[in-house]
């Protein structure tokens, strides 16, 4: 019995509001395929089966009732493990916060618990958010749904396999660098970072705060859509959550890209990306061209220096956010007969490589007699890229390039840290300027392996990224 | 420019991070580091001094509430999870000297 496993949050919360079918049911559907399907891929870190029923019959109570449960009305969802969830284990896929329980919820997570979404369990996520692959967390990797032998992508590669899996139609990631948009390319679904400050982040484990934004995995740009509307919105509880009115996501997706200007990013499209995904992406921009879109080559010649940019920037934000780790209020503690011993043993036994190394090179940036030649340097690099994004946004609306310069790659090929590191050049542009930026599916590579295109707009002009992401998606199935 | 990252380097930070490393570490992570650090050198070369530093998407300005006593976090609740507490507060090892 899996009448709803597969099928859009969109029709569920439909099925559900309209009394077809039952939160409980729809709900029980799903935690069978996952308990049936998640053993070789671990997309979850955690199911909770019992508190996710529950959720489901407060729904169907409330419609039982008379009332509305909310545009999310019994859709199961999954939350990255970087999410705060009260009373509920919040790992980051960390040993250093293994059995922690926070006292409070993330507001993404409230949002969706009042919108009538039913959440299922927490999902793998490279350590603390740092990774291109999820072979980073301390509770093993997590396996391509399209091809077990292969990545998902991440960090949020648990979030992307749930969805693309089948597991949940929706889930929530968070991107830093990339960390959503790059494991929806690569398992073959829709992933989209919304605006810097759009989402609050109150209750997102902090990796990069300048940097960190929360978004929606699903199969359908509708559902990103549905999603967004739902945890958009000004929270005072994150001072940089943007105050402003959020419009109607859904309503503008069918606007269509007629007259649209879409710029194909120079500088990304070139060398360092695989024929076969640029293959992708240079019919993705036919496919907007026939639909009646003005497409132009741009440069923004400041992205070639994103990547080092980022990790300059990114490690220098996490070395700080990472200090709190250290054995005295939450998570692990390795007994030591100091304080400073303590903080040390803690410390060294409860972070992965990954996450040393990280910490390593954001305090190496920051110290005396490197901090302008690094840090500093690179922020002044974020400017650039800025401004070239906005000199770009002068002459087109959206801008184009591939999500990955690769499909899905072999577990352990991308051992040497720098080469997993030049994964996330296409994405990282995005959270260095602050601007939104959607993945797409558009077919597959020579291998047969899911293709991700990007699109990318200018702040706050999510409406116009999910319109043009709308055609692509249209085209996607007809175009070859 | 300034030169690749020394094993001294790589001990010293971790120092300043509270991260002890074995000897292989070390040599392994100068090595990572350094590799990094060979790549931003794209960015070490530009001279952009006249460039204003970019420290956040959007301006940042002190946001202000109303002072009033609102929910906070129950601390039943937060202590719960901490790793050693006593009498409502979270316990340490010594933090003064060598020795307990």
């Amino acid at each position: 019995m899996t009448d709803w496993v597969g099928r859009s949050a969109a029709d569920i919360a439909a099925a559900v509001r309209s009394g077809e079918v039952t939160a409980r049911s729809v709900v029980d559907e799903h935690l069978a395929v996952i308990d049936a399907g998640d053993g070789p891929i671990n997309a979850f870190n955690l199911v909770t089966a019992d508190a996710a029923r529950q959720s489901a019959d407060a729904v169907d109570a409330t419609i039982a009732a008379g009332g509305d449960p909310g545009p999310l009305a019994g859709v199961p969802v999954a939350l990255k493990d970087n999410l705060c969830t009260r009373g509920i284990p919040t790992t980051c896929s960390s040993r250093i916060l293994e059995g922690w329980r926070p006292p409070y919820d993330a507001t993404v997570v409230q949002l969706l618990a009042s919108a009538g979404a039913v959440s299922v369990g927490k999902t793998n996520l490279d350590e603390f958010a740092m990774g291109s692959s999820t072979e980073n967390s301390a509770f093993g990797p997590t396996r391509n749904p399209r091809d077990p032998s292969r990545v998902p992508g991440g960090s949020s590669g648990g979030s992307a396999a749930a969805v693309a899996a089948g597991f949940t139609p929706v889930a929530l990631g968070s991107d830093t660098g990339g960390s959503i948009r790059q494991p929806a390319a690569l398992c073959g679904v829709v992933g989209l970072k919304p605006t810097y400050g759009l989402v609050s982040r109150y209750g997102l484990v902090a990796f990069a705060s300048s940097l960190d934004q929360i978004g929606p995995f699903s199969a359908t740009v509708a559902d990103a859509a549905l999603m967004l509307g739902v945890i958009a919105g000004h929270d005072p509880a994150d001072s940089t959550s943007i105050p402003e009115p959020v419009p109607s996501y859904t309503e503008s997706l069918s606007a269509g890209v007629a007259g649209l200007r879409v710029g194909v990013v120079r500088e990304l499209t070139g060398e360092g990306i695989a024929p076969d995904v640029a293959a992708r992406v240079n019919a993705a921009v036919a496919a907007l061209s026939a639909a009646g879109a003005e497409v132009t080559e741009v440069s923004v010649p400041a992205v070639t220096y994103g990547l080092s940019a980022y990790y300059l920037i990114a490690p220098a934000e996490a070395s700080s956010n990472l200090a709190r780790y250290d054995g005295v209020r939450f998570g692990l503690r390795v007994d030591a007969p100091t304080t400073d011993a303590m903080m040390t043993a803690t410390r060294t036994a409860g972070f992965g490589a990954e996450v040393k190394r990280r910490i390593m090179l954001g305090t190496y940036a920051l110290s005396t007699g490197y901090y302008d030649a690094y840090y500093g340097k690179a922020q002044r690099v974020r400017t650039l890229i800025a401004r070239d994004f906005a000199a770009a946004y002068d002459t087109v609306d959206v801008l184009v390039s591939p999500t990955s310069p690769t499909t899905a790659f072999a577990f352990g090929a991308k051992a040497d840290p720098l080469s997993m590191y030049l994964n996330d050049v296409c994405t990282i542009p995005s959270n260095l300027a602050g601007h939104p930026a959607i993945s797409v599916p558009f077919g597959t590579g020579d291998d047969a392996m899911p293709v991700g295109v990007q699109l990318m707009a200018p702040a706050l002009a999510e409406t116009t990224l999910l319109s043009a992401a709308a055609v692509l998606e249209a085209a996607s199935g007809v175009a070859s | 420019m300034t030169s690749r990252i020394t094993a001294d380097d790589v001990v010293h930070v971790a120092r300043l991070a509270r991260l002890s490393l074995t000897d292989d570490e070390v040599t392994t992570f100068t090595d990572q580091l350094a590799a990094v650090l060979d790549h931003a050198a794209d960015v070490e070369a530009l001279s952009i001094d006249d460039v204003p530093p970019m420290i956040h998407p959007w301006p940042l300005r002190n946001v202000m509430r109303p002072d009033e006593v609102g929910a906070t976090l129950d601390r039943d609740e937060v202590l719960a999870h901490a790793p050693a507490t006593e009498e409502g507060q979270f316990r340490v090892p010594a933090i003064l000297g060598d020795e307990p």
